[in-house]
């Protein structure tokens, strides 16, 4: 990351990542509108709106699930602000995908959505997902961070059902669906890293990759310091 | 010779939506429709394209009529529902052997020969026979037949078929009389067919029915859609349209007809037998195991309630007398 963005300072980068995360999130729901404005969603254009946002939806919860192991396995800990927005697009896109599921391709047929809710069980799993998301996004302030001081992160592990039921909703919305599969693997390498076997080599590795690097660097600083000062 | 004739199903007044009712969904759907996008920016949304696609401005040069309402008898099904565009029905498409995607199926089977191309006729019968193309499009007088098809995925068209009964090419075979089932396989060409390469599938395409099913009037074998000559990704040159069972049972792009007395196992049967059986016959009442088949999407329509035998009932119940929908999905 630093060798990415050399030149910047800490604020300067912090803001270049935010404001990233932001238009990159908000890139799908403008080409969705942009395609639906001029006509552009083929044959049946309620399917692919449903796709086009329950997918971003995935991808930007699978991301979210990034942030942890990319700031305590690489360091990078200047991603740790993007977490939270990654997971409030993210609950947006299920709002939306839900939004046009129920509105527009049930056309607000209570009996309908009702009979989808229970004899969908695609449905039932992805609502399910929904469900448990809206305490998260509730939850998601600095206020409720403290206020629930131990409990927010027991409360926030739910992420990790919720990205297995997104999962499962979307391998079983389709007669056969592969892709489906290989975000099933993104999630399943991600656990695997939280994983306390498999993460505490890694982070002993990280340690002893970082001594190794610091050292020299450190006596280089204390030769230079002085002249710094002159 | 195309003769323009109704499929002679009456509609029974019962299943005739009241014109109150049938308004009130669409204003309900535009209402949605306006939510979703702004009441006051939808005004501003330019009008729908009218132009057609490059795939009909190209059969244009070559003469053919334009692929309008005006190249169809009529413009509805015996229930009242409108035919879907000829750009819907030729860029929205389930044919595994090119891609998965709907939406790419026209332009990777662009290229694709159905010319010259042979259908055999074989198995138990007295008069097998290799028929060329052309020999069908001849031999057997070509009708209109307006279908709905409805896609096991819970969408559905309603389609502008011309094509022949089955029937009147398994009679010039003579089935004999230890023939139970008709089976009917797709072209194995991997080379042309792309998804034919993925072993996930017992490829060649496989379907089947029982003879009764097959005899069956309402069975055609169609050759073209909207007065015009099949498009690959509708299953050129020849291809199987049973209107009353899910789309997956209308086999495309047909190089051999075998009569037979065992039970044919489908593509679809071979790839997931909880899933899909031999029978597939569209019925609101048997959910797929992952998904309810209560309603669907009528494409350009919206949703509507899913009919037994897919409004067929009338004409097909009887052939399923006595038996258990629920076993033999």
């Amino acid at each position: 990351m630093n060798t990415l963005l050399p030149k910047l300072d800490r604020h300067a980068q912090a803001r270049l990542l935010r404001i990233a995360t932001h238009a990159g999130a908000l890139l799908p729901l403008a080409l969705l509108f942009y395609d639906f404005w001029y006509y552009r969603l083929g044959a049946d254009p309620v399917r692919e709106a449903i796709l086009r946002t329950g997918k971003p939806a995935l991808i930007l919860l699978l991301l979210s699930l990034t942030i942890t192991p990319l700031m305590s396995l690489a360091g990078w800990k200047q991603l740790q602000p993007l977490r939270r927005p990654l997971g409030l697009y993210a609950f947006l896109y299920v709002c939306v995908h839900l939004a046009i599921f129920v509105g527009v391709d049930y056309e607000l047929n209570l009996r309908l959505i009702l009979d989808g809710l229970v004899n969908n069980p695609y449905v039932v799993v992805g609502f399910t997902a929904f469900l448990l998301l809206i305490p998260l996004a509730v939850t998601s302030t600095k206020a409720s961070m403290r206020r629930l001081g131990k409990n927010w992160k027991r409360l926030h592990k739910l992420v990790y059902a919720v990205g297995v039921l997104a999962i499962w909703h979307f391998l079983w919305l389709a007669k056969d669906n592969g892709e489906a599969l290989i975000y099933a693997g993104i999630l399943a390498f991600l656990f695997l890293l939280r994983f306390q076997p498999i993460r505490q080599p890694l982070m002993r590795w990280r340690r002893a990759l970082q001594n190794r690097r610091r050292r020299p660097a450190a006596s280089k600083r204390a030769a230079i310091q002085p002249e710094a000062e002159l | 010779m195309l003769i323009k004739k109704r499929t002679g199903i009456e509609i029974p007044s019962s299943q005739i939506t009241p014109e109150h009712l049938y308004l009130s969904r669409r204003h309900f759907m535009k209402g949605a429709a306006a939510i979703a996008a702004g009441a006051l920016l939808a005004a501003c949304r330019p009008d729908p394209p009218t132009t057609l696609p490059p795939t009909v401005a190209a059969s244009d040069e070559t003469g053919a009529a334009p692929a309008t309402a005006a190249a169809i008898s009529v413009a509805t099904d015996e229930l009242g529902r409108a035919v879907n565009s000829f750009e819907s029905i030729t860029n929205y498409n389930n044919y595994y052997e090119f891609t998965v995607d709907k939406q790419r199926v026209a332009e990777l089977a662009a290229d694709f020969q159905t010319s010259p191309w042979r259908v055999v006729v074989t198995g138990m019968v007295d008069k097998p026979g290799i028929y060329e193309i052309d020999d069908l499009r001849r031999k057997f007088d070509q009708e209109e037949r307006i279908y709905r098809l409805r896609c096991v995925e819970a969408w559905s068209m309603v389609i502008p078929w011309q094509g022949f009964p089955l029937a009147q090419l398994l009679q010039a075979a003579q089935p004999q009389s230890a023939a139970k089932y008709v089976r009917f396989q797709t072209l194995y060409d991997p080379e042309q067919m792309p998804g034919q390469k993925s072993s996930r599938y017992e490829w060649p395409y496989t379907e089947g029915l029982r003879l009764d099913e097959a005899m069956h009037p309402l069975t055609i074998l169609a050759t073209g859609l909207y007065g015009r000559d099949l498009l690959p990704q509708n299953g050129a040159p020849v291809r199987l349209v049973v209107p009353w069972k899910y789309g997956f049972k209308s086999i495309k792009s047909i190089v051999q007809i075998e009569l037979t007395d065992v039970m044919p196992t489908s593509l679809w049967m071979a790839a997931a037998p909880h899933e899909y059986g031999f029978y597939a016959n569209v019925n609101p009442e048997v959910d797929h195991p992952r998904w309810s088949q209560a309603s669907e999407r009528l494409i350009g329509v919206g949703r509507q309630e899913t009919l037994m035998f897919n409004g067929y009932a009338d004409q097909v119940a009887a052939l399923y007398a006595g038996m258990d929908l629920r076993r033999n999905f």
